[in-house]
């Protein structure tokens, strides 16, 4: 036996195989058919800058898949993304009237409102026990209501800073656009946090039994909290960053990245049930929708089949490995 | 007999949404201008049968503790199909109708097959397929337009006799004709005893897959007789996201309001009716005390948590905090 180890062991395909994630293989499958079926539509699809470009659009949706991610993860769903990401724009835009001061910290005061309105979907999910999926949409409408609310009188300053601007169009560092770096940083802090902290195993564990969770010494509560916390920061963030990407603030600018940020965390493989899924598939998951959309707005079509492919793609890639298991216990 | 004790216990939910809906109704209609007219209440009717069409649609699903994200577009869709083919003569019209509630059908049958065959989770498929409806109610009709047979709708959406707005009397005639004998039916038990427990359901020998079939079946259904009674009001088609994303919304807080829990198993059609005439009667109660329009969308919303945030003081009967996380 002594004789078995010193030998190094033999080089084995089958376990390195079944260690990589089925779902999110085949989403970067898919990512490579679409790139495929992308240029054959354009030539310069396939170019580096049109895709950095897709990257640096896809950034904003990745921050509200990101926050809505941990939010999954725990099992529950945060639908107030769209107005949250709104009230990050508008309330950053609005510090930036306040003169220097005001413009200097306009981004951390996007978050801290998209915070709050985490915070509260926090306190309503995780101490209220109220649904999340009702919950949060109440405060997608509360939120909805203070921003028609000030933007329906008057007209505020709603123009973005120069600083949001550099950060969502800009490309300061070895010309890959900010809004990319950026999502690399929270990638990669959102991976070590999900990892390596006792947080994200709290958020694994919570999503796959709150009971045994709570039982086994976590605080549930203050850990269902925090997460929502986390998703209207970067729901917010995601905000700030469109609104620098499109110069300004606008009513319903964060309505067209509710479903998006959803499919992307589903296709990226992530259960909708919680406990399960990796942040490598929701960077799938972004990606692949993001292409998507630039593949169906490149291709010179009706508005109406756009949507009809969008929707059957979805259901297809679902299909080909979202599947739940056959009831059978 | 005690019999009506359990019964009362087993209608709470509906009987408290009746309670507050008549109650809002009261001061709402004691604070118009008109008083309680026939007109009044025609056009609370008219506006509140809309969604209530919706969130029986909604209900459907969320009793197989499922959720449906493309009631919204399903209505849209239906509404858009309506505006082409509900015109012309009286056999032709009634022609359009069978049609369009056959579209509904099979939008509802095609989420069910998805759901139970492709193994999806609700919440995705009907997002996915919702997205596939709206694109074909925008190829129906993509600019606003189109046409309805006018006597059907004005005969639909008018008043009958004594003032009793006709809009009501339809939804009151569906309720009869299909909720209540599919609440009795073995059908409907199987619907609820998934929602409560579809692994227990499966265990006793419930046909879950075909129960949940025809939960989401009887929602398009429900949409497309929401989608025919869009139709009539406005007399045309229009392929309104926006539109079809406010009703999947509301349709859900119209259910939440009429006690149809969305974790499965409990509530009733009823219930939601009356959550969605609720629902409608906050806006209308706004517009009555002359609140500054732009407080409504605010108020709607704070209105709304705070009746989901009601349902929180069981909480405070619960001895063992493992109850908790249920």
């Amino acid at each position: 036996m002594s004789q078995d180890q010193a030998k190094p062991a033999p080089f084995r395909l089958a376990p390195v195989l079944r260690s990589i994630d089925p779902a999110i293989a085949t989403a970067f499958a898919c990512i490579v058919a679409l790139l495929l079926v992308g240029s054959l539509y354009s030539s310069n699809f396939l170019s580096a800058d049109y895709l950095l470009q897709q990257i640096q659009v896809g950034s904003f949706l990745a921050m509200a898949a990101t926050g809505m991610m941990i939010v999954v993860l725990l099992g529950q769903i945060d639908l107030s993304v769209p107005w949250v990401m709104t009230v990050g724009a508008m309330m950053s835009t609005a510090a930036a009237g306040w003169g220097p001061v005001g413009s200097w910290c306009a981004i951390p005061i996007g978050i801290l409102c998209g915070m709050l309105f985490g915070l509260v979907n926090g306190i309503g999910v995780a101490y209220l026990r109220v649904p999340s999926m009702i919950f949060t949409l109440g405060t997608n409408a509360v939120a909805q209501g203070l921003m028609i609310m000030r933007t329906g009188g008057a007209a505020p300053q709603d123009m973005a800073t120069a600083a949001m601007r550099t950060l969502a169009t800009g490309r300061v560092v070895a010309d890959i656009p900010n809004a990319l770096w950026i999502w690399m940083l929270i990638g990669v802090s959102t991976v070590f946090l999900l990892r390596r902290t006792t947080f994200g195993r709290s958020v694994y564990a919570i999503g796959n039994s709150e009971r045994a969770a709570y039982l086994s010494g976590s605080r549930t509560r203050r850990i269902t909290v925090l997460a929502f916390v986390m998703s209207g920061a970067l729901s917010a963030f995601g905000g700030v960053l469109l609104a620098g990407y499109s110069t300004k603030a606008y009513q319903g600018m964060g309505d067209p990245y509710l479903l998006p940020a959803i499919a992307a965390v589903v296709l990226g493989g992530t259960s909708i049930l919680g406990g399960r899924g990796t942040y490598l598939g929701t960077v799938a998951g972004v990606i692949l929708i993001t292409l998507l959309q630039s593949i169906l707005s490149i291709m010179q079509i009706d508005e109406s089949i756009r949507q009809i492919v969008y929707g059957l793609t979805i259901i297809l890639m679902l299909l080909l490995y979202g599947r739940s298991a056959i009831l059978r216990t | 007999m005690s019999d009506w004790r359990y019964r009362v216990a087993e209608h709470r939910s509906t009987l408290l949404a009746a309670l507050v809906f008549v109650a809002m109704f009261a001061i709402y209609v004691g604070n118009h201008s008109a008083g309680f007219s026939a007109n009044v209440v025609q056009t609370a009717a008219n506006k509140g049968v809309l969604l209530a069409f919706l969130a029986i649609a909604q209900t459907f699903v969320v009793l197989t503790s499922g959720i449906d994200l493309s009631v919204g577009a399903m209505f849209i869709l239906t509404n858009c199909l309506a505006s082409w083919i509900v015109v012309g003569s009286a056999a032709m019209t009634a022609l359009g109708v069978a049609g369009v509630l056959l579209a509904g059908l099979v939008c509802g049958a095609v989420n069910g097959a998805i759901v139970i065959f492709g193994r999806l989770q609700p919440i995705v498929a009907t997002i996915a397929s919702g997205a596939v409806y709206f694109g074909i109610a925008l190829a129906l009709r993509p600019n606003p337009g189109g046409d309805v047979s006018s006597d059907l709708a004005d005969m639909l959406t008018g008043q009958l006799w004594g003032g009793i707005p006709a809009s009501l009397v339809v939804l009151f005639a569906v309720i009869l004709a299909i909720w209540l004998p599919f609440r009795r039916s073995s059908l409907g038990r199987a619907v609820y005893a998934v929602g409560s427990s579809e692994v227990a359901a499966y265990m006793s020998g419930v046909a879950t897959r075909r129960a949940k079939f025809a939960a989401y079946t009887l929602s398009g259904l429900f949409a497309a007789m929401g989608g025919l009674m869009l139709t009539f009001f406005t007399y045309s088609g229009e392929a309104s996201s926006a539109n079809a994303a406010t009703y999947t919304l509301n349709s859900i807080a119209a259910v939440v309001l009429g006690g149809v829990s969305l974790f499965g198993g409990t509530g009733s059609a009823v219930g939601a009716i009356f959550g969605a005439l609720i629902f409608r009667t906050i806006n209308d109660l706004l517009f009555v005390f002359d609140l500054d329009p732009l407080w409504q969308p605010l108020f709607l919303g704070i209105v709304l948590l705070i009746s989901v945030c009601i349902g929180s003081v069981r909480l405070l009967r619960i001895r063992n905090r493992l109850d908790l996380f249920g």
